[in-house]
Parts: structure tokens; sequence; C-alpha cells
């Protein structure tokens, strides 16, 4: 490392620091915006872990490459399910972006359990955050990772040939789609994590619910072609709203764009609200 | 080895125009289930002081600490900081913790200066100082040359003052430090501490202390409480417990020994904590109000 490289200075230096700004407590800052500055504090943390560590940044890009490598191209050409007119791999795309985001954000309970264990979120529960906006933070770093690693698929995306969108302002929708969907889903996750409080639990109930969560929206097939049953889970499923504003960006399908967006605004409040409930069990 | 006399006054004594007590816990009780980690503790730590709360495992002392940096949930009136109650004025009291955990809670996917950044901006410290404050912090704790590597390649030693450090950030005037020397070898412990006492005399900050080590409370803490089945059961100088246990012209006891004849006699059963020993801790408590 090469912090260890520089030989030590001949006489070292006696530890008697200069103390000048330890001595004064920083101003507070107070009201509502404290919101952004802690919301900014968490996803610069995020940025800053997936700069010294890449590799997981490329490893989940491995799953969504492979959807549409094998799912996308196949389906494509078996032409089974009706998208409306265009090549099924193109129609896949955005509902893969939505799951790998998923994936990422649902990752967030287990990370929050980890971090209580070892003691960072204890510390960070004694420092003036209020318990929502420490969650609010934490989703959002989330929505920031998966913003991350939809560049990622929809770069994978481009080069596989899906004809997308480049309008800088629909490529920005896009980011606060991801973003409101992970934040929602980061607050499941951790709400998940509240109740149940083991890590082993939590890992087996994120495997039971991110798949039925992707089978049953609109991220694979459209929701016409499920049966009813099926078509009432899609239908209470942020998710298939994710991916309906997400086609309708990228894709320029037909869309509910302010009903999605309406939805995933609300969900990610409510998610905030019951994460931060029971934030309290966490912190015990 | 620097041996701080282990009856000194506070070095920095109360911060001007500052209340004189910097945590007062009344008849503070809190129980997991059925069990009562903390039950009934009294304890007053002044400002300016080195305050150790001793006691063997299970004592109830991190239950406490956890009481007063507001991550338990208690009823309002039963711990105080720096006047701020620890139940209603939860944002007035983090704003004058700093706190390390029992655990090593430094995270491994940050270098030491991002860590500290993090709690530097959590404090609200202005973005024009913000770097300046986290270099004087790491330069506190000895940690320049390595701030810049990733804190999962830190020694246990070197994860504890990087910790110190995030604690110091914000200008603390009570800092609370969990067992901050366990699992440390010798060196590393005298280094946290030499780091801890030198902020400590340049700030003149309270630092409330749990250890299970007597050779550090006799050290290095002004005055300690000896807490046992969550109650302080002495409380006094380290020298003054000594001295009450000994008695006149007797040979005196270590701190050790003071500490075996209030937790190891209580081992027995809850029981036979009332006769007798209670009467020696009242004994202890005269002798401790006669001389502080
Ligand atoms: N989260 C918890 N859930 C249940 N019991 C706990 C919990 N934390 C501590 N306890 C119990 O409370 C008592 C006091 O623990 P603690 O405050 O950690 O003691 P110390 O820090 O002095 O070792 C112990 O009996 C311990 O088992
Ligand atoms: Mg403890």
């Amino acid at each position: 490392m090469s912090a260890d490289a520089p030989a030590a200075p001949p006489a070292p230096v006696v530890a008697s620091p200069q103390l000048r700004l330890l001595l004064t407590p920083p101003p507070a800052r107070r009201g509502w915006r404290l919101v952004p500055a802690r919301v900014a504090a968490l996803c610069a943390i995020e940025l800053q872990k997936l700069r010294h560590d890449r590799v997981e940044l490329y490893t989940r890009a491995v799953q969504p490459a492979l959807w549409l490598l094998i799912f996308g191209e196949t389906f494509t050409r078996i032409k089974a399910i009706p998208t409306g007119g265009i090549p099924y791999l193109d129609y896949l795309a955005p509902g893969i972006i939505a799951q790998s985001a998923m994936f990422i954000a649902i990752f967030y309970g287990i990370m929050i359990i980890w971090e209580r264990d070892s003691g960072v979120l204890t510390k960070l529960l004694v420092t003036p955050t209020p318990r929502a906006v420490l969650v609010t933070g934490k989703a959002f770093a989330a929505g920031v990772k998966s913003v991350v690693q939809a560049v990622v698929v929809v770069l994978i995306a481009a080069v596989l040939g899906v004809s997308m969108t480049w309008n800088p302002l629909r490529l920005l929708g896009v980011a606060v789609v991801v973003v409101l969907g992970s934040a929602f889903f980061a607050c499941l996750s951790m709400s998940i994590a509240g109740i149940v409080l083991t890590r082993e639990r939590l890992m087996g109930i994120g495997q039971a619910i991110t798949m039925p969560l992707f089978f049953g929206s609109n991220a694979l097939y459209p929701v016409a072609v499920m049966p009813g049953w099926l078509q009432a889970v899609s239908k209470v499923n942020p998710l298939s709203y994710e991916v309906d504003a997400l086609r309708g960006l990228l894709l320029g399908t037909p869309a509910h764009l302010w009903l999605d967006l309406g939805v995933l605004v609300l969900a990610a409040v409510l998610g905030v609200g019951a994460a931060s409930a029971l934030m309290g069990r966490l912190a015990r | 080895m620097t041996v701080t006399p282990a009856v000194t006054p506070a070095a920095g004594g109360p911060p001007p125009g500052g209340p004189a007590t910097a945590v007062r816990c009344t008849g503070l009780r809190y129980s997991f289930g059925a069990a009562r980690a903390v039950d009934g503790l009294d304890l007053e730590v002044r400002a300016g002081e080195v305050f150790g709360l001793l006691g063997p495992n299970g004592a109830g002392k991190t239950t406490a600490i956890r009481a007063i940096t507001t991550l338990l949930r208690i009823p309002p009136g039963m711990v105080e900081v720096f006047g701020h109650d620890s139940a209603r004025e939860r944002m007035a009291v983090r704003r004058l913790l700093g706190y390390v955990p029992q655990q090593l809670s430094a995270d491994g996917g940050l270098t030491g200066r991002e860590n500290v950044a993090l709690f530097a901006r959590v404090f609200d410290v202005p973005r024009r100082e913000r770097a300046a404050r986290v270099a004087e912090a790491l330069a506190a704790v000895d940690l320049t040359e390595a701030a810049d590597r990733l804190a999962g390649t830190y020694s246990g030693g070197m994860v504890r003052r990087l910790e110190l450090a995030q604690a110091l950030v914000s200008a603390p005037r009570l800092l609370i430090l969990d067992e901050p020397t366990i699992g440390l070898d010798p060196i590393a412990r005298t280094g946290v501490w030499d780091r801890i006492n030198e902020v400590r005399a340049a700030t003149g900050m309270t630092v409330l202390v749990t250890t299970h080590y007597m050779d550090e409370a006799d050290q290095y803490c002004d005055r300690v409480g000896l807490m046992h089945r969550g109650r302080i059961r002495a409380l006094g100088t380290p020298g003054e417990l000594r001295h009450a246990l000994a008695g006149p012209g007797g040979a005196e006891p270590s701190l050790e020994d003071v500490f075996r004849h209030y937790a190891g006699s209580g081992l027995t059963g809850r029981d036979n904590d009332e006769g007798g020993d209670l009467g020696d801790v009242r004994r202890t408590r005269r002798t401790a109000s006669r001389v502080g």
C-alpha cells in the first residue's frame, strides 16, 4: 500500500496535534435542509464504495446480460409473446433494468442488518439524523447504486441492438423512475429486516419474494396474457409501474407515465414510513 | 509509559458557563423482556472528568450507555446530558455526543478519511472547513499516513483510533466509549488511551468509558463506578475505593480486589446482595462523599 511506502521522517513527529478546528462544534443545520444534506452524505458513501470496489458492478451485470442474451434473443425468435409490434428483446430490456435495480435494492435490508451487527448503523443512529431521514438517505443511496447499474444494463442492451431513445430528458426520467422504484424496494427490504432482525431469515424471505415480484409483473410479458389472479398481483406490484414507465420512456411505447410516477412516489413514501417505524427494532 | 495519577482533578474542568454535570441518570431502568439489564442506576458524571463505568460482563454497562446515547427508548426524566433529557431532546443530546460502540465499527469499504468525512457531514460541518477538520481529526489519532487506505486493511488498534477520529470530528462535549480497548494488545491499548488523553487535555471534554480492565480504570479514570446487576455498587476515585476496602492501617488492596469484593460476592445469588454488601457500599459512598 502506498501509505506504507514513504520512509518515516528522521525525527518522528511527537503526537501533539493541532486541534484548532476540533475545539468548536459545527453549527447545527435545522429544519428541512437537514434532509437533502443527510441524503447527499449517504449517497456519497455509496458512490465512494462503488469506486473502491467495481467488481460488484461487473458481477451484477452478468445476470441481466444473460437474461437479455439468452431469454431475450430466444423469445425474439419464437415470437410467442405479443409485444405490440416491437422485437421481444427491446420489450424485455426495460424489464431487466427494473429487475436488476430491484435485486440491488432488496439487498439493502441484508446490508442494514450487517451494519447493525457491526455497529456502523448504531453509530449513525447516534448522529443528529432522525430515523426517517436515515431511511430516506439509505433508500436514495440504493437508488443511486441502481442508476449506476442501470447505465451498465442500458449499454449492454444497446450493444445487443435494442433501439432506445438517447433523448437526455427521457433518460433523466429513466433515472428518476429507477431511483423511486429502488427506494421502494430498499424500504421494503429494510422493513422486513426490522421485523426478522437476522440476516439468514432475511435472505430466505428476500429470495422468496423477489421471484414472485418479478414474475408477477409486466417485466417479461404484458399483463393482458396473465391469468386473472396474476393480473391482480401485477396491479398492486410497484415493479409493474416501474417497468411500464421505463418502457414508455426508453422505447416510446404507450404508457401511463403520470400514474406510474404517482404510484412509485406513493410507494416510496409509504416504504420510508414503514421502514422508519421499524428502525427502532434494529436500534435495540 | 505516561501514567496519569489516579486522583487528578479533571484537566479541563467544566466549560465556562456550561452545567457542571455532564450526565445524570436517575433511577434508570431498562429491561429486555423479563430480564432487567439496568435496574435503578443512579449516576452523575461531572463535566470535564474521565468517568469509568466498571463491571463484569452482563452488568448492564452497554445497556446504560445505549440509554444515555438515545438508542433505547426510555421514559423522560431518567437521563440528562448537559441538562438535556435523553428521551425528550434526542437531537440536542446527539449533537453533544461522540460515541464509540463496543464493536469495531468502521466501514471497511471506505478509506479512513471517507469514514471520518461521513461523520463530519452528518454533523453538519460546513463544506469549506470539512477537509481540514477531517485531516485534523485523523492527525489527532495518528492516522494521517494510513488515511487513504481502506479501513478494511486496518489493524484492530487502528480501527479503534479511526472510530475515535469519527467521534471527535464533531467536537463533542461528551465522549462515550464502550470497552474501547477490548481485544487490543497492550501497545494498541496504550495508543488508544494516549490519544484520548491528549484530545481531552486540549479540549476539556468529558469522557464516559466502560471497561472491565482494572488497570486501565486505575490509571486513566478520575472517578469510577463499580456496576453490578444493573446498579452502581460503589463510587469514588480509584484511590478512595481502595482505601475504603482496606480500612485504617491495612495494606492497600488493588482496584481489582475492590472489584472482586463487590462483583464477586454478588455472583452467588441475587439475595446475597442485600445483607452485608450493601452496608459496605454505603460505607464506601460515605467515604467517597467525604473525600470528594
Ligand atoms: N439486545 C438484547 N436483547 C436481550 N438481552 C440483552 C440485550 N442486550 C443486553 N441484554 C442482556 O442485558 C444484560 C446486560 O447486558 P449489557 O448491558 O450488554 O452488559 P455489559 O455491557 O455490562 O456486559 C445481560 O444480561 C444481557 O444478556
Ligand atoms: Mg458491554
